[in-house]
């Protein structure tokens, strides 16, 4: 079994691990008939009406942030350094809330599609069930994405504590064209004002050219989406930072200019240094993380590990990823375990021969449109200082001799 | 006679064949999809929507469309802030971390301090987000007399607006916000107006 270095400090060929299993397939023996633990002598938990995952296996949101003058204003994270693949599980998928989550009667529930159109119409919930609707493996990501690792500090985080306001779902749900086919809109129409029903009412314009994108989801990963992703309806925009994807979506206005919203004037713009801002930035750019290894975690030995991650642009397809374990000076190419498609994430890999010796684990995504994941230095130099919005800079994870890894901002 | 029979016995059958033949004709093209009314397989909208009211509106615009009818001022502005503002903004809108106030003159320093003031571009803004949004935990209570007053009243504590004024749907697009060209459309940006 020859190990083929890939780059500096344990990169391997990341074809290394189909060659380890081939050989390790021969070895295998019968083990003898007997109980491996209790559960082998009796029946276990008989089937029930919704499932939870194993106690033993039982995951949890992160960094759970609750702005303390109203709670209803918080931040949830995914945590990415535990899933594998590139589906969040609905109970894990990350929330932004601006005031709570409504729990709404779909009964109750509207959609009005009105402004620059032939014929305003209203649609029901039960109504859009009936439309053609379309299944996509989109990610979302909030713009204030990665937004602890703008600061001068690093802090102790885990993956998902820096870089988990990031979820990917199967999303299904009516192509916005369908209704605004039906509604008639107008040419001049170049804009679409999305409204929530929720307390905060949220609301964005988004350019038509973006919006034809769009779908009203209704089911996420199978199931109707949660209440914390817009139950009844959401809309959804791939690519875009999150805040645009409106839940609870209860109105759409086609509009000939934007509405100017707080979401789109006081927050969400990019103030540049010299003091001006940059509105309507909204496609996210080409990142990746390593998952692990990955803040707070521990090698237990030296040895081989997989290094896998999440690579993602909102920009175009991911074409490849590159990692490096001695901080950016050299570099390999990482397998990619998922198809890329448009909006969708790719998992990647590349096993790792850990020596004991402090290394700097790093991953740089590239995409088809040749946009190239930026240093921590470069991504900050774009903006203002205190601007957290839409930072996509390398993610550093050092691992020091005694095999703790932590996060860096190098 | 018989001929005749014949003649007419043979010309139903030519017809009868071509009936047929066109019969399939249609059908195939059916299957292939090239009918208007195909039932199964197409992509055809149910066409579900029913009418919406006529005066629905959901947004203010920046030049004042949407603004209900209404008047307020800053005096009365002052005295509904301090009653459902002030506890988390400030009796002045000064409390860091909401500001509503200052940092003007900050945007292009070290430490930017972004504020209805100092940053948000568009008078029409600050009532949409108050009558939607506004006042946290009691969202959608104030009356537009009431957005108006404390939409005037906060303008006046940035001194866009003088003591005495009071804002209704005529007037209140026409205030010019300081940082008004303070914003250009990301680089990328195609349909921008």
């Amino acid at each position: 079994m020859t190990q083929t270095p890939a780059a500096n400090n344990g990169l391997l060929n990341r074809r290394w691990f189909l060659k380890a299993g081939a050989v390790a397939a021969g070895a295998a023996v019968l083990t003898p008939a007997m109980a491996d633990g209790p559960w082998m002598t009796y029946p276990g938990q008989s089937p029930g009406p919704y499932g939870a995952p194993s106690r033993f296996a039982a995951l949890k949101r992160e960094q759970i942030t609750l702005n303390p003058l109203g709670p209803g204003d918080g931040a949830s994270c995914s945590p990415l350094q535990s899933l594998n693949g590139i589906i969040t599980p609905n109970s894990l998928h990350f929330e932004r809330h601006h005031s709570g989550i409504p729990d709404i009667d779909p009964e109750h529930h509207r959609l009005t599609v009105f402004g620059q159109v032939k014929n305003p119409l209203v649609f029901s919930y039960e109504s859009l069930l009936r439309y053609p609707q379309q299944t996509k493996t989109w990610f979302l990501e909030c713009s204030g994405n990665s937004f602890r690792n703008t600061f001068d500090e690093a802090p102790d985080l885990t993956a998902g504590e820096v870089s988990g306001l990031f979820s990917c779902a199967e999303w299904t749900g009516v192509p916005l064209h369908y209704l605004l086919d039906e509604v008639g809109a107008h040419k001049t129409a170049s804009w679409v004002i999305a409204e929530g029903a929720d307390a905060s009412g949220n609301n964005r314009s988004i350019p038509m050219s973006i919006a034809q994108h769009a779908i009203i989801a209704l089911f996420q990963n199978g199931e109707p989406i949660r209440p914390s992703q817009g139950f009844p309806m959401r809309l959804f925009v791939p690519g875009c930072e999150g805040n645009i994807s409106i839940k609870w979506l209860r109105s759409l206005k086609l509009s000939p200019t934007p509405a100017q919203t707080r979401e789109e004037t006081s927050k969400y713009t990019d103030l540049l240094a010299d003091g001006t801002a940059q509105q309507f930035s909204l496609k996210m750019e080409v990142k990746s993380v390593i998952t692990s290894p990955s803040g707070k975690m521990q090698l237990p030995a030296k040895g081989i590990y997989p290094i896998t991650g999440l690579a993602w642009s909102g920009q175009a397809p991911i074409s490849s990823v590159h990692v490096s374990a001695d901080g950016g000076k050299s570099w390999a190419a990482a397998e990619l375990q998922t198809e890329p498609s448009p909006f969708a994430p790719v998992r990647f890999r590349i096993p790792w021969q850990w020596h004991g010796q402090p290394a700097v684990l790093q991953s740089r995504a590239t995409d088809a449109a040749g946009n190239i994941q930026p240093t921590r230095a470069v991504a900050l130099r774009k903006q203002s200082p205190l601007v957290i919005y839409h930072y996509n800079g390398i993610q550093s994870w050092q691992v020091d001799a005694s095999g703790k890894v932590r996060n860096a901002l190098i | 006679m018989r001929s005749s029979d014949t003649c007419q016995k043979n010309q139903r059958k030519t017809r009868c064949l071509l009936l047929t033949l066109l019969a399939i004709f249609l059908s195939a093209l059916q299957s292939a999809g090239a009918s208007a009314e195909t039932p199964l397989g197409s992509h055809q909208i149910p066409a579900l929507g029913v009418a919406a009211p006529a005066n629905y509106e959901s947004v203010v615009m920046p030049d004042g469309k949407g603004l209900p009818k209404g008047s307020g001022d800053v005096d009365s502005g002052a005295t509904i802030y301090a009653r459902t503002c002030a506890s988390c903004h400030g009796s002045k809108g000064e409390k860091a971390g909401v500001p509503l106030v200052g940092g003007r003159g900050t945007l292009d320093s070290k430490n930017p301090i972004k504020t209805v003031g100092s940053y948000w571009p568009f008078a029409t803004t600050l009532y949409d987000y108050i009558t939607r949004a506004m006042p946290y935990g009691q969202e959608k209570s104030l009356t537009p007399n009431e957005v108006y007053a404390v939409t005037a009243y906060v303008l006046y504590l940035n001194e866009i607006i003088p003591e005495n004024t009071t804002l209704n749907q005529e007037n209140l697009a026409a205030v010019v916000m300081p940082n008004r060209r303070g914003f250009r459309p990301a680089k990328d940006f195609q349909p921008f107006r």
